[in-house]
Formats: C-alpha cells, sequence, structure tokens
C-alpha cells in the first residue's frame, strides 16, 4: 500500500505546469487534490513515472461567479466551492451536489475540476456539469481549448484530456430565470459513491407550469446519462404531472449493470424513484425561485 | 532506480515545530509523520482514504494524511494527535473521549481526535444531525459510535465552559 517511485515536478504557475507536461508526455500525470490518484498508486492500480503536482499553482485557486455562471480553477477545492455563497448565489446546484461527495475532509483536498478529469461514472460533478452543458478549459503549451460536457465524458474513468494537456478551469452555467435544481442520491454508506441518483434541472414558464424538465444520471452508464423530460411533465404544473410515466420514461432510457452493490432490476427501479423525487424538488426550488422574482 | 534515490527535503511546522527530512516524492505525509519523524500518533489503517485513522491537521484543517505526498505540503503547519494538548493537559476534545469512554481500543481515536477539535471550532453547538455527518468519515472497527457521538457533545460543552467570554481577559477554565 506504498505509491511506486515517480519523478516529481512541482510548477508554480501555469507556464511552468505546460512545460513540465509538454515534456513529459505521455509518462506525466497531473496531482492535484489526490484524493482519487494516491489511492490509485497507494494499491498499485497506476503508476506514472512524473507526476506534476498543481498544489504551488495559485493562479489556478479562482471560483468566479457571474450571473451568467461559476467558473471554478482547478486548483478550488471542493469545501471551497461548497462553501462559496457567491458561486451558491448564482448556482445553488453546486452546494446541493457536493454536500453529497464523499466525506467533509476529501473534500478539504479533493477539487472539483479533478473530479471532472478523473471521470467516475458515479461522481456527482461530472453530472452537474452534463446536466447543465457546461465546458472545461484544457490548456497545453502554446494553445487552449474549452471542450462541452457532452464531448468530454468519454467513458467510466475518461475524459477528453490528452496527454500535455492541464484542464485550467470549468464552466458551469446559470439555468435561465424561473428554474431550480436539486440532487438526489442512494448510496450505501453515507459519502459512499452513489448506487444511483442524479441532478435534475426544472424550469417554469409564467403560468408556473413545467416548461423544460432534465436529470443527469450517475452510475447507471459509462458516463453521466442526460434525459430531457420536457414532454414526459406535459407542460403541467408539479401538483399534476404523471410522475408514474416520467419515472418510466427515465427507466426506458437507462442501460444499467449489476454488480456488488445492486443488481441492474434495482438500479433502474431506483434511478426511476429518485428522478421523481429530483425534478419535484427542482420544481419545488423553482416555484420560490420564481415567487423572488 | 533514479526516481527513488531523489531526495527532497521536506520542512513542516509539526505541532508548533520547526522538523525537516530528506525523503523521496513518494512518500506519504502520513508515513513523513510516523517513520521519519517518530510521531506515530497518527494512525493508519487503510491508506486508501477510507478509514480516517490519519487524520491530521493542514494549515488548520482536517485532511487524510494517507491520501497526502508530504513534498505537497512542504513550508506548511500540521497538527497531529500529540499537538491537541496544551501546556500538558488534554484539550476539552480529549477530556471529552476519555469521560465518555469514546477511546475504546484507541486506534482510530487519532482521527476522530483531529476531525472533531476542527469540527467543533467551525460548529461549537452541533445538533445530533451535524454530529453524525462530522464525524461519518471516520470508521471504529472495535466497538462502536455510541460514546463517540456522546464525547462530541460533551467535548462542545466543555468548550463552551472554558471558553473565553466577552470581558474576560483570560480563559476562565
Ligand atoms: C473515501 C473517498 C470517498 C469518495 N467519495 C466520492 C464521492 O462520493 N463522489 C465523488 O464524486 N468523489 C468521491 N471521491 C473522490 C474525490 O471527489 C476526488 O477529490 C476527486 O474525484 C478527484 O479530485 P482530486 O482533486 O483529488 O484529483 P486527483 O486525485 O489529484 O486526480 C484525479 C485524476 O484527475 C487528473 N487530474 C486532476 N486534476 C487535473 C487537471 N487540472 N488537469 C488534468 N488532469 C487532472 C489526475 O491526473 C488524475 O488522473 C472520494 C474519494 C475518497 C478518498
Ligand atoms: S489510513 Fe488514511 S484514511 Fe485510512
Ligand atoms: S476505538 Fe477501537 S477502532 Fe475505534
Amino acid at each position: 500500500m506504498k505509491p511506486p517511485p515517480f519523478e516529481y515536478h512541482a510548477p508554480v504557475s501555469v507556464d511552468e505546469a505546460l512545460a513540465a507536461l509538454a515534456e513529459t508526455g505521455p509518462h506525466g500525470k497531473v496531482l492535484a487534490g489526490g484524493q482519487s490518484l494516491i489511492p490509485l498508486l497507494n494499491m498499485r492500480l497506476a503508476a506514472p513515472s512524473h507526476l506534476v503536482d498543481i498544489n504551488r499553482v495559485g493562479e489556478l485557486n479562482t471560483i468566479a461567479a457571474r450571473p451568467g455562471g461559476v467558473r471554478v480553477g482547478a486548483l478550488a477545492r471542493h469545501a471551497a466551492v461548497e462553501r462559496s455563497a457567491e458561486a451558491a448565489a448564482v448556482l445553488p446546484l453546486l452546494r446541493q451536489a457536493l454536500a453529497l461527495v464523499a466525506h467533509p475532509v476529501i473534500r478539504n483536498r479533493g477539487t472539483v475540476v479533478g473530479s471532472l478529469v478523473h471521470a467516475d461514472p458515479s461522481a456527482e460533478m461530472p453530472a452537474v456539469l452534463a446536466l447543465l452543458g457546461g465546458s472545461v478549459r484544457l490548456a497545453r503549451l502554446g494553445g487552449e481549448r474549452e471542450v462541452a460536457a457532452a464531448d468530454f465524458f468519454t467513458g467510466p474513468m475518461e475524459s477528453a484530456v490528452e496527454p500535455g494537456e492541464l484542464a485550467v478551469s470549468a464552466f458551469f452555467p446559470a439555468p435561465p430565470p424561473r428554474s431550480g435544481t436539486a440532487f438526489q442520491e442512494v448510496a450505501r454508506r453515507h459519502g459512499d459513491y452513489a448506487v444511483a441518483g442524479m441532478a435534475a434541472l426544472v424550469t417554469l414558464d409564467e403560468d408556473l407550469r413545467i416548461a423544460a424538465a432534465r436529470v443527469a444520471c450517475v452510475s447507471v452508464g459509462p458516463a453521466p446519462v442526460v434525459i430531457d423530460l420536457s414532454d414526459a411533465c406535459d407542460r403541467r404544473p408539479a401538483a399534476s404531472v404523471p410522475w408514474d410515466a416520467v419515472a418510466a420514461a427515465v427507466r426506458d432510457r437507462i442501460d444499467p449493470d449489476g454488480d456488488i452493490h445492486a443488481t441492474a432490476e434495482y438500479r433502474r427501479h431506483l434511478t426511476g424513484v429518485l428522478a421523481v423525487r429530483a425534478l419535484k424538488d427542482a420544481a419545488r426550488n423553482a416555484g420560490t425561485e420564481a415567487a423572488d422574482e | 532506480m533514479s526516481e527513488e534515490t531523489t531526495r527532497h527535503l521536506v520542512t513542516l511546522v509539526v505541532n508548533g515545530v520547526v522538523r525537516e527530512a530528506a525523503v523521496p516524492a513518494r512518500r506519504l505525509l502520513s508515513d513523513f509523520l510516523r517513520h521519519d519523524l517518530g510521531l506515530t500518533g497518527t494512525h493508519v489503517g487503510c491508506e486508501h482514504g477510507v478509514c480516517g485513522a490519519c487524520t491530521v491537521l493542514l494549515d488548520g484543517e482536517p485532511v487524510r494524511s494517507c491520501l497526502t505526498f508530504a513534498v505537497t505540503v512542504d513550508g506548511h503547519e500540521i497538527t497531529t494527535v500529540e499537538g491537541l494538548a496544551r501546556d500538558g493537559e488534554p484539550s476539552p476534545v480529549q477530556r471529552a473521549f476519555t469521560e465518555c469512554h469514546g477511546l475504546q481500543c484507541g486506534f482510530c481515536t487519532p482521527g476522530f481526535l483531529c476531525t472533531v477539535t476542527a469540527f467543533l471550532r467551525d460548529n461549537p453547538a452541533p445538533t445530533e444531525e451535524e454530529a453524525l455527518e462530522a464525524v461519518s468519515g471516520n470508521l471504529c472497527r472495535c466497538t462502536g459510535y455510541q460514546n463517540i457521538i456522546k464525547a462530541v457533545h460533551r467535548a462542545a460543552e466543555i468548550q463552551a465552559e472554558t471558553q473565553v467570554r466577552p470581558g474576560d481577559r483570560e480563559g476562565r477554565a
């Protein structure tokens, strides 16, 4: 249970980090909070020969909340984003989801961007980015690209980040007015990765009927599964939505696997149930939001 | 291997004392504290972040020392269980664990003490729910959590009794 040896790089700026990543190419790996990478190293499931530690790159420690959305820098820890009142005011979903990511102590070190790059299909933050249609900014020596969430999560534990690239920030766009969000999940133990769960977004029209509804499910596919449920909600107020039909629409759209934690059938059932709970919560939050306008 | 022979000088302020050692980059903070500095109060259970036994305070915030490289935190302040007592007197959290029999076999205790110390600093009067959430990332394998939870609330009481009140110049304890 000790990490294998590696060559250590300690850049203090993005430029230095990009130079180190360019030099080490496929042999180099970024070390952010270490809360996913170090367990893999300790268990010898990964053995990169170079680690580029970005913990001294202060310019990446940013959380910028604007009316249009929140941009989170690569060194912003889960706990800092969770605590940020400015970020929560623009996008309550960040705090709703982060409260479910591991335990508070893990959140003190783990980063939001690291969690996106790690791309665990059971992780909360990839689902949040996918639900909102956000993006990740990737830099390499001499260039930069912004990758949309839909193209970013390429498979289980696989993201669009290429050797030599550093994810510098992620952008979580704010939903339109009269929107509400929620995160619901079931885990075997408090703080564990979810057996099933989802982020939900509901937007009401002027008569407080559900104009748009969407969920992004975790643990039921290789990457977050985004499902548009606007039609299933039938443009009705939350109280008269045919919720059984909504749950059925969700169950039809997913193809979960079974494992030691849950059978595929149980995951499918649970995902339907949680979708209804999450959408009802989101609709309630949207109502409060609309009342505050 | 050349990576293995490269040593990095790591300087930490541990429990208020400057300590340093030259270690390979792969040295976990938990092993740095235990092996290189001889501070064996920090325990190691799972070495993958699940059990919480290795929790220490990094610049005052609880972190898993088994998921942190010593080189990464070069120059920072660490508080371990050895540093919780003040002037030889157990801290309120340590006293509460003794009073409520929260120590049990003691293996998981250092992690609980560090976690709870930081938690009660931020939330001096927690609800039952908040206290449970605070220790939910620490596992106790020999006994259970009833006495530990009691100790969290008792520590909050002791802390409130001994706190500096407005108008007092010194702590009353
Ligand atoms: C006990 C435990 C329970 C957990 N439970 C959950 C949970 O319920 N839900 C959840 O979502 N997560 C959970 N996690 C994981 C945690 O959220 C991690 O913090 C997160 O997955 C990775 O973030 P990090 O900053 O620690 O990244 P690291 O561990 O440092 O890196 C992870 C991977 O991403 C790459 N990487 C990181 N940052 C960048 C970057 N800026 N550019 C390019 N590559 C990068 C690394 O090279 C590595 O491959 C848990 C972890 C533990 C130890
Ligand atoms: S030894 Fe660090 S969490 Fe178990
Ligand atoms: S007191 Fe023995 S493991 Fe917790």
